[in-house]
This record gives C-alpha cells, structure tokens and sequence, in this order.
C-alpha cells in the first residue's frame, strides 16, 4: 500500500495542485471574512469581541490536528521505514507552527476586552505555549541534523514527547480551574454555540485548513526538489 | 453601517488587529515558502543546464525532473 505514497508518483499531482487550492482557498476565505465580520450576530456577553474567536479557534483546531499527524507519520514512517512520511510531516510542520502561533496571539488580543489581561499563565494557554516550543524543536532539529536516520529519529522522539501534551490541551479547561472558557463545540453531545456562529466558524476551519493544504504542497514540492538537486550533483 | 463594521462598539481595535495578524502571517509564510521554491527550482534549473547530454539522458528517465523543469508554477 505504501508504495503509492512515493514521492516519484505523487509528484505529478502535488506538483499542479497549488494553483487550484490557492483559488479555492481566496474564495472561501472571502466568504468567512463577509461572514466573520459583517454577517455573524454580536455576541450578548462579548459584544463584537466575539469575532476573534473567527480566527483564534481555527487556527488552535488546526495547529493540533498538524501536531497529532506528523506524530502518527513520524511514528508509522520510523516503524516501517517510510522515509516519505517524514518529508509530509516536515512540510506540515510549518503552517502547524504558524496557526499555533496565531492562535496565542489572537487569544492574547482577545483576553484584554474579555480578562482585562493580554497574558495569563493558564493551564490552556500554558499548555499551547508548550506546543510552540515543540513545534519550534521539531523545526530547528530539521535545520541542524543533516544525517536522515538521526534527524529521523530525533524528531520522532520530539513528536512523541509533544504529542503527550494535546490532551492535556483540549482537557485543560475541564481538568483545571482556568480563565479560557470550556469548549463550546463538542462532537458527541449538543454544542452550545448558535448555528449563526457555527457556519461562520465552520467555513474559516475550511479556509484555514485549505491554506495549511497550501503550504503542506508547496513546502513538499520544495523538499522533492530539493532531493532531486542532490541527484543531479550524483549524476 | 460603515461606523459599526470599523469601530464594532468599541472593540474594532482588538478585532482588526487580530484579523489583521491572521492575514499578515498567512501572506509571510506563503511569500517564505515561495522563495524557497524558486531558490530550489532555479537551482534544479542551473545544474540540469551544465549537465552533459549523457547526464541529461539519464535524468530524463525520472518523470518527476521533466515536472520539475516544465510543469510547476504555483
């Protein structure tokens, strides 16, 4: 089966997807930004203060969805030895980071009118703070480990460390008397957000998640190329 | 209308600026990734140019060095 994960098949079509992701991508966050900024209700609590949150869940939905992939693709490729799945998981890493660090800034802006404070260190933004250094070693291990069995394994055991903190993420806010609020949004009981702000929500997830598709494709391209040029000095 | 999209009671400022923060890190990453790309692919470029017409035989074997050299724009 992993055999059509090589990079020499798939190329042909991560090499032209960028360009219809990109469209994909503009058209749907312009929907989420009508919707976020002009069309979705105030909220009866937080006033318009409550758009943040447009922004800041998705980018923290999607920074630990990134986080818990490139641990089961580091894991599985170190077990079966896939050196492929460490180059997806290497060009994941980089928009995972970034929407990690979106999601403290903008939860940082949104806790002044909400906390009356830009910081506070709680266990859910502790915790997501955490996840940035983890995603800050997996990157800076890439830069200066260049022998691929030792980078591989580096990053596998950085992975696995970091990944014992994601649930300790998502329950923070159960397990620990917090300023975050608790989730809104469950999958297997009623949510408690307004279907007014769920459709907003849902359609920037999509936006965010087709930019992370965005730079995942272009950052492989770039890695695939990047092999292919130490081939050529072979030749 | 306008007043209430821009000021929003108040809280335009923590609003605009966290939307704005969005925008911005998403353009720098792409515009980081991007250059990246074109470093790779010019360098890819440049060393398929000095190659002997064996190397470039040889080469030509791969797909994925025709896509590189003639299929990718993003």
């Amino acid at each position: 089966m992993f055999k059509y994960f090589e990079p020499n098949k798939i190329f042909s079509i991560t090499s032209k997807a960028p360009k219809y992701v990109l469209i994909l991508f503009i058209i749907v966050l312009s929907i989420g930004l009508i919707e976020a900024l002009i069309l979705s209700p105030e909220d009866y609590k937080q006033s318009h203060s409550v758009r943040i949150m447009y922004v800041h869940v998705p980018a923290a939905w999607i920074s630990l969805g990134i986080f818990s992939s490139i641990t089961a693709l580091s894991i599985i490729g170190y077990i079966f030895k896939i050196r492929n799945f460490f180059l997806i998981s290497k060009s994941l890493a980089p928009s995972g980071f970034v929407f990690n660090i979106i999601a403290l800034v903008t939860g940082s802006i949104w806790g002044k009118p909400t906390w009356g404070t830009w910081w506070a260190w709680d266990a859910r933004i502790t915790s997501m703070f955490i996840l940035a250094l983890f995603y800050l070693l997996y990157l800076i291990a890439w830069r200066i480990y260049k022998d691929d069995e030792k980078v591989f394994k580096i990053t596998s055991i950085i992975t696995i460390l970091g990944i014992i903190n994601v649930p300790i993420i998502k329950y923070s806010v159960d397990w620990w008397s917090t300023l975050h609020q608790p989730a809104s949004i469950n999958l297997l009981s009623k949510s408690s957000i307004h279907t007014s702000m769920l459709f907003p929500l849902m359609i920037m997830t999509a936006a965010f998640a087709l930019f992370s598709i965005l730079i995942f494709l272009m950052k492989y391209n770039t890695e695939l190329i990047k092999i292919k040029n130490k081939g050529l000095d072979r030749l | 209308m306008i007043n209430e999209i821009f000021f929003m009671n108040g809280y335009g400022l923590y609003v605009w600026s966290a939307f704005l923060f969005t925008l911005l890190s998403f353009v720098s990453l792409y515009a980081l990734i991007k250059a990246q790309y074109e470093r790779e692919k010019n360098k890819f470029i440049t060393k398929f140019g000095i190659l002997n017409s064996e190397q470039v035989a040889a080469a030509e074997t791969q797909s994925i060095n025709k896509e590189i050299l003639f299929n990718i724009n993003i």
